[in-house]
């Protein structure tokens, strides 16, 4: 990695969006009182999103917001790469993991249709200002080599040709569809399963067996005896010590309390482009 | 090949409800209430026996870990942390854990939270897996909604799972610099010891585990130690996510049990070498830390940590890259030595300068622009680096260079032997060669 | 205790001693860069790297490791560390090969060099070849200041700084920004660093990266000379080095006394030098038509004689200035009542000290280094992070350790530790000391209260009540056997010197604040400044003003005869600091021209005034301070305060003023002649000035 510095143009202030001040004030709840500094990952995310990299102005907000010293929060800012210091593409920022598994596959001819088409060096913008591109660390999908990512999705499986659709369809507004960009089912191999094939593991008949189980209500019983035995031992001389007591109070037949079926649950498939959350994000 | 039955990831294709629903149907939080009721140490005791190894990449007992947190609680909290910081190359399994079968690893976190005393736990997800980190909060919110965790859950046991998440540094997946990063600072890895299990998080008794491992928890619980135990062969027991990716035909994830051959796991679920067998040349077995394997070694090579041992190699993540003829196999890992010097943390000497040299100089090699006595050099500078450090990254920096020049100091000196010749047209042979 | 095996010497220490201590102990060198006693332990360097049997097959940092953690050997034998080993060697060249790959070949540039830890290390540690074929790391310097020099490519990462500004200073500005091999050292955004220690980064830093930058290329040193003193720029006393190359003083640093300064000195310490280069009064002067004029020796003393004869003793006046050692204010002190006068004062800003009440009513009585075993402190009146700046790192080094409360009465600063503010006057000292409100209530259980008393509390009407009110919390019933709670924070370097030697009013004298009323009224004909310029020299009316002292400030504007004297630098002199330590500043070099020390100018104006004083040498001085306040014979050491005095002074009482306390200072920069005179003083003042500003904005 190259020396990090903030860009030398800054905005003159910062200012959160009420949404993200909410959202920041209840990240403060996820951590123990006094140690707000754990938020400030999180956070400078946030303001990422928000503004699309973190500029100056944001860094003291956010210090001030978490009660931390200026220079800490720099220290974070320019010790984590995925904070950028500087302004990126306006409708896509591309990262193109660069890392052996994708270069064994191909990485390098998309970095080099990235200085082609954008520009000939990382963190530039284009002529338009659309885009920008930089060469990233392993992202971690190297079964899907070689890849990108434009946060906050991933594309696998490219070629310098579905790269080339991805970026024309960037610049014209098209929707794109992220994941393998080819006949591809996540990080199943091409061309059909050759595991996770039997129906019965989804049909509910997994659920309720287990040797694991049995042994447990065992343990569970022979600890129960063992108190018996021992209250009734104490019983006739002097009341001695209660057993311990299991650190779960012991309800019979409590592995038979199933969770309930009306969970709500507003999650309904895997389809990648139907997220539980995605009203949440916006 | 192991039987569908036997994989404990059921839904790592992400083909069915990844939802609450979904994972009750495949049998998750199955029980949970009898196995948090039979105690802390038989949980423990179960997972010792079960012979579970961290699938983080050290392979340290799980269980043995888990024992290793105070027993009585001193007025300290005690934290679980999970590591889901996947950032090394060639490994890619926790992130299928996370969007497609989370619930495994939420209910492994209330078990694994009961076993160890701890109400809390925090799951840090590396800030590129943006989407996964969507799927594990929602999961964990429908935990929440089904009372399956929180307070005053059905299970009788408090549990609170908090979601963090950094911001590309693979260093962060090293348990201390893990809990630095969770702290809000850079992620430098701490001095040892003191050991988490006595001061970690917020300077109170952690355990920080991968994924994987505490994911497969429950079902080894549910289904048994000796049916986990008896796949897999001593030592190397049970079932592993392994990631195939590069010259393969068709790359992925699957579920296999520890021990499969190499060229089993390869053919079945790689769909072979490209080009075919004979056209493999060297592979990387588990992420790029580990040292390269030559294509002779791989005939009968067994996929666990004993197998890849005894190749002087590891077995890391299970992540296996696989590498054909054509691949030019000096700029491979000096592009290995490129991704740990970006990732150095600049905290400790030899790794802070060690990992630059070295790249510097493999990069040279890589386009013959070097010397002979350079390799010998380059080998002792690795040296000077491995076991020098405060974690391991200074290590895994070194073997990936040193499985190099083990198995390929031919190809350097041919290398160096062309530029020396003729300095310009190899390098734009060698251009040519690597794409 | 545990046993250790070093290099086959087999050594008790405490169990948790370091390795790194234990190998000290059993007298093997391990060499160090991040290591520092005083710091937290960053374990990054890797140069102390040591075998130890038993362990993991690789070598371990002696630095970060317990001498308990180590498990012995099978037959419970203690453990073995080797630092001499194959493992070692090869460990040590490894580190000093990569701490050089990036360091730049700058040594004949470099003001380290002759005192760089790196360079020593390597002759020592090191080998001889170079194998690092690339280019070298070029990293940009950074601007942290007008007092710390940054040549970044030097910097080894080793971290001490950030540890220190922020562990012991208390300002968390430094960092390390970036990671792996790009990471750099900086304040955020380049900004200057707010310490008033941020001096001791220069010594901490074990390579040139942090270097003086008044100091920058002025010398080498193994050219100066090197010699033991004391400094003055305020009362702690501060164990110093000063180092001359002839007759200039080209710098000073620290020396170390765990009792009074550790290792740390403040920036006025440390920066002070060119101060005592201008402005100097190298030879005597005498206002002849309302203009100085330079004289003779004889011509100067004639004319004082002139005046002096023609008034009488209960005309004629003293005041001592902050800076002045025990031997002239003993001598000026005999002189003046040789002349028949009682009026004589070292209290510049009338601070209501009183010697006859006992020395335990105006010495820190609890001593610097008993800070550290507070329970509680109150300050009152005081910001001793301006106004004993290494002091205040030894309340925040106390506060660090945990478990104590620090209360606040007066302004309301940064102390660079949290505190409870509690209010601003004495109506708020008055609830305290009558045990009301959570702080009283924590002062009244503690064991071992510091009550920290500033002259902003003491320099005011009321300020022997304060005193007495301070001395009632400190005298509660219920404090550990012998703990004396009362402590005076003196801004003067010579002002408990000057209380031990009781110069202050004789019977019916007058006080500064009189002797100046009375100059301004015609009332004193014949004023003696030593070195006293923080009175109000305007409002002297026609008095004849001698001024003995070192620079033309205030004092000597107004003089009629000026006598060039010696600064700090340039006598021997006993200096008592606050707690009450005597010690002696020592000569360094001479003082320019005419000028000649202070004491002597005394003996020889006194001959001239016909009143020669006993004593022809320094020892004869001495021996007759020593007769007369034998304390001051015991160099180094304290005289503790009679408990007594400070119940007796308990219950004195009086009645509480209502004004708010006012700190004494507030320019830390410019508190004395020497420091007025100082181009790094003013540049610093005018940027602390500036930042204040911009915080206010």
């Amino acid at each position: 990695m190259s020396v990090r510095r903030l860009a030398s143009e800054q905005p003159q202030s910062f200012a959160i969006s009420p949404d993200n001040l909410a959202w920041a004030e209840k990240q403060l709840l996820k951590f123990p009182e006094g140690k707000q500094a754990s938020a400030v990952i999180p956070l400078l995310w946030r303001i990422q999103e928000q503004e699309g990299w973190v500029s100056e102005p944001a860094i003291r907000w956010v210090g001030e917001f978490l009660d931390m010293p200026y220079i800490r929060v720099l220290e974070v800012a320019t010790f984590y790469t995925m904070f950028l210091l500087a302004p990126v593409g306006k409708k896509a920022h591309i990262q193109v993991c660069g890392t052996t598994p994708c270069m064994l596959r191909g990485a390098n001819k998309l970095i080099d249709r990235c200085r082609e088409r954008i520009h000939p060096e990382p963190f530039h913008v284009s002529a338009d200002g659309n885009l920008s591109w930089e060469e990233v660390e392993c992202l971690g999908a190297c079964v899907n080599a070689p890849m990108l990512q434009i946060v906050p999705d991933t594309y696998e499986d490219l070629t310098v040709e579905t790269l080339d659709k991805l970026i024309d369809d960037i610049q014209a507004d098209r929707p794109i569809k992220p994941g393998p960009q080819i006949e591809r089912h996540h990080s199943a191999p091409v061309g059909g399963f050759r595991a996770l094939t039997t129906p019965e593991l989804y049909d509910g008949s997994m659920v309720g067996q287990g040797a694991g189980l049995a042994a447990a209500r065992e343990a569970i019983a022979a600890r129960a005896a063992a108190a018996e035995e021992a209250a009734r031992a104490a019983a006739n001389p002097a009341p001695a010590e209660a057993p311990a007591a299991p650190a779960v109070k012991a309800q019979g037949e409590a592995d038979k309390e199933k969770v309930p079926d009306q969970v709500k649950q507003t999650v309904p498939a895997s389809d990648p482009s139907v997220r539980p959350d995605a009203a949440k994000k916006e | 090949m192991l039987s569908d039955k036997d994989r404990i990831f059921t839904n790592i294709y992400g083909h069915h409800d990844w939802g609450l629903q979904g994972a009750l149907k495949r049998g998750s939080w199955d029980g949970t209430k009898t196995i948090l009721e039979a105690g802390r140490d038989w949980i423990v005791d179960q997972m010792k026996a079960s012979g579970l190894r961290g699938r983080g990449g050290a392979g340290f007992p799980t269980g043995l870990k888990w024992s290793f947190m105070p027993k009585q609680n001193d007025g300290r909290p005690h934290y679980l942390v999970i590591n889901a910081d996947e950032s090394e190359p060639g490994t890619c399994k926790d992130r299928e854990i996370l969007r497609h079968d989370p619930h495994h690893l939420v209910e492994g976190a209330l078990i694994a939270g009961f076993a160890m005393g701890a109400h809390a736990a925090y799951i840090y997800v590396r800030g590129e897996f943006i989407r996964e980190r969507e799927h594990l909060q929602a999961a964990i919110d429908q935990a929440y909604d089904a009372r399956l965790i929180g307070k005053n859950n059905v299970h009788g046991w408090d549990m609170d799972i908090y979601v963090a998440h950094g911001a590309g540094a693979y260093i962060c997946g090293e348990e201390t610099a893990l809990l630095e990063s969770l702290e809000g600072k850079k992620g430098q890895p701490r001095l040892k010891p003191p050991f988490p299990a006595n001061v970690g998080l917020y300077g109170c008794p952690t355990t920080v585990n991968n994924v994987e491992s505490i994911a497969v928890a429950p079902t080894i619980l549910r289904r048994g130690p000796a049916w986990f135990s008896s796949i897999g062969r001593a030592n190397n027991v049970g079932t592993k996510l392994f990631g195939i990716s590069g010259h393969v035909n068709t790359p992925c994830i699957v579920e296999e049990a520890m021990g499969i051959p190499f060229k089993e796991l390869i053919e079945k679920h790689g769909g072979g070498i490209r080009g075919g067998w004979d056209n493999l040349k060297a592979i990387i077995p588990g992420g790029a830390s580990c040292p390269i394997i030559p294509a002779d070694q791989c005939e009968d090579l067994i996929m666990d940590f004993d197998g890849t041992r005894a190749v002087k190699s590891s077995f890391g993540t299970a992540g296996v890259l696989v590498m054909d003829k054509s691949t030019d196999v000096i700029r491979a890992i000096a592009r290995i030595a490129y991704f740990f010097k970006h990732e150095s943390c600049g905290q400790c000497t030899p790794c802070r300068e060690g990992t630059g040299w070295m790249w510097r100089v493999i990069d040279r090699m890589a386009r013959g622009e070097a010397e002979k006595r350079e390799i010998d050099m380059l080998l002792q500078v690795t040296t000077q680096v491995e076991g020098h450090t405060i974690c391991a990254l200074g290590d895994a920096a070194a073997w990936p260079i040193q499985g190099l020049i083990r198995h390929f100091r031919h190809e350097i000196e041919e290398r160096i032997d062309l530029y020396s010749r003729n300095p310009r047209p190899v390098e734009r042979q060698m251009m040519e060669a690597a794409e | 205790m545990a046993k250790i095996i070093v290099d086959g010497i087999e050594v008790d220490v405490p169990p948790d001693y370091t390795l790194l201590q234990a190998a000290e102990a059993a007298g093997a060198e391990v060499p160090r860069f991040c290591f520092h006693e005083r710091l937290s332990i960053a374990g990054n360097c890797r140069m102390c790297l040591v075998e130890v049997k038993g362990g993991p097959p690789k070598p371990t940092a002696s630095c970060a490791m317990n001498v308990r953690d180590l498990r012995p050997g099978p037959n419970g034998e203690p453990p073995v560390m080797l630092t001499k080993s194959p493992m070692v060697k090869k460990a040590r060249e490894g580190v000093m090969e990569f701490l050089l790959i990036n360091h730049p070949l700058d040594c004949p540039i470099c003001d380290q060099g002759g005192e760089c830890d790196l360079q020593d290390q390597a002759m020592a540690y090191g080998v001889d070849k170079n194998r690092f074929a690339e280019n070298k790391r070029a990293v940009e310097d950074k601007h942290i200041g007008p007092l710390v020099k940054t040549s970044m490519n030097r910097c080894i990462h080793c971290t001490r700084c950030v540890r220190f500004t922020t562990e012991v200073a208390g300002i968390s500005e430094l960092g390390l920004i970036g990671r792996g091999e790009d990471a750099e050292i900086t304040t955020y955004l380049e900004k200057a660093l707010s310490s008033e220690l941020q001096g001791n980064v220069i010594d901490l830093c074990p390579v040139g990266a942090l270097t003086s930058k008044p100091y920058a290329f002025q010398a080498r040193p193994w050219e100066l000379t090197k010699t033991e003193s004391i400094d003055v720029m305020d009362a702690v006393g501060s164990n110093i080095r000063v180092d001359t190359r002839g007759r200039e003083v080209m710098r000073v640093l620290p020396r170390l006394n765990e009792a009074v300064n550790e290792e740390w000195i403040s920036d006025k310490t440390r920066f002070i030098w060119d101060g005592l280069r201008t402005q100097r009064l190298d030879r005597p002067y005498l206002r002849v038509d309302g203009r100085l004029k330079p004289v003779s020796w004889a011509e100067a003393f004639a004319a004082i004689a002139d005046r002096v004869n023609a008034t009488s003793g209960s005309k004629i006046g003293a005041i001592a200035g902050d800076l002045a050692a025990v031997e002239e204010l003993y001598a000026l002190k005999a002189l003046i009542g040789s002349l028949g006068s009682s009026n004589l004062d070292a209290r510049q800003d009338g601070a209501k000290l009183d010697p006859a009440l006992g020395r335990a009513s105006y010495l820190f009585n609890p001593t610097i280094a008993g800070i550290e075993q507070a329970d509680a402190i109150l300050i009152v009146g005081a910001n001793p992070r301006k106004e004993a700046s290494v002091l205040n790192a030894r309340i925040r080094k106390r506060w660090r350790a945990g478990n104590v409360r620090i209360g606040v009465v007066g302004e309301h600063v940064d102390l660079t530790y949290p505190h409870d503010y509690l209010g601003a006057g004495p109506e708020t000292l008055g609830e305290i000391a009558a045990g009301k409100g959570a702080f009283g209530e924590i002062l009244a259980n503690a064991k071992r209260p510091i009550i920290i008393v500033g002259q902003g509390a003491l320099a005011r009407d009321d300020g022997k009540a304060v005193l007495a009110a301070a001395a009632a919390i400190a005298s509660a019933p219920g404090r550990d056997e012998g703990w004396n709670g009362l402590a005076v924070l003196h801004t003067a370097a010579s002002r408990v010197g000057a209380l031990d030697v009781g110069f202050v009013p004789a019977e019916g004298g007058l006080d500064v604040a009189g002797m100046v009323s009375a100059a301004g009224q015609g009332a004193l004909d014949v004023l003696f400044l030593l070195g006293a310029d923080e009175i109000d020299t305007t409002s002297l009316g026609s008095a004849f003003v001698v001024y003995i002292g070192t620079h033309g400030d205030a004092g000597a504007h107004r003089a009629d005869v000026i006598l060039p004297g010696a600064a700090y630098t340039e006598k021997s002199g006993t200096f008592v600091n606050t707690e009450g330590r005597v010690q002696i500043a020592n000569r360094a070099g001479f003082p320019p021209g005419d000028a000649r020390e202070d004491w002597a100018i005394l003996r020889a104006l006194s001959d001239v005034l016909g009143h020669r004083l006993p004593f022809d040498s320094l020892g004869e001085l001495r021996r007759a301070l020593y007769a007369a306040h034998p304390h001051l014979a015991a160099v180094d050491t304290v005289r503790a305060g009679d408990l007594a005095d400070v119940a007796a002074l308990a219950s004195a009482g009086g009645s509480l003023g209502w004004a708010a306390f006012a700190n004494p200072i507030h320019d830390f920069y410019l508190t004395n002649p020497i420091a007025r005179a100082s181009a790094i003083m003013a540049e610093c003042s005018a940027l602390a000035a500036g930042q204040l500003a911009a915080a206010a904005e």
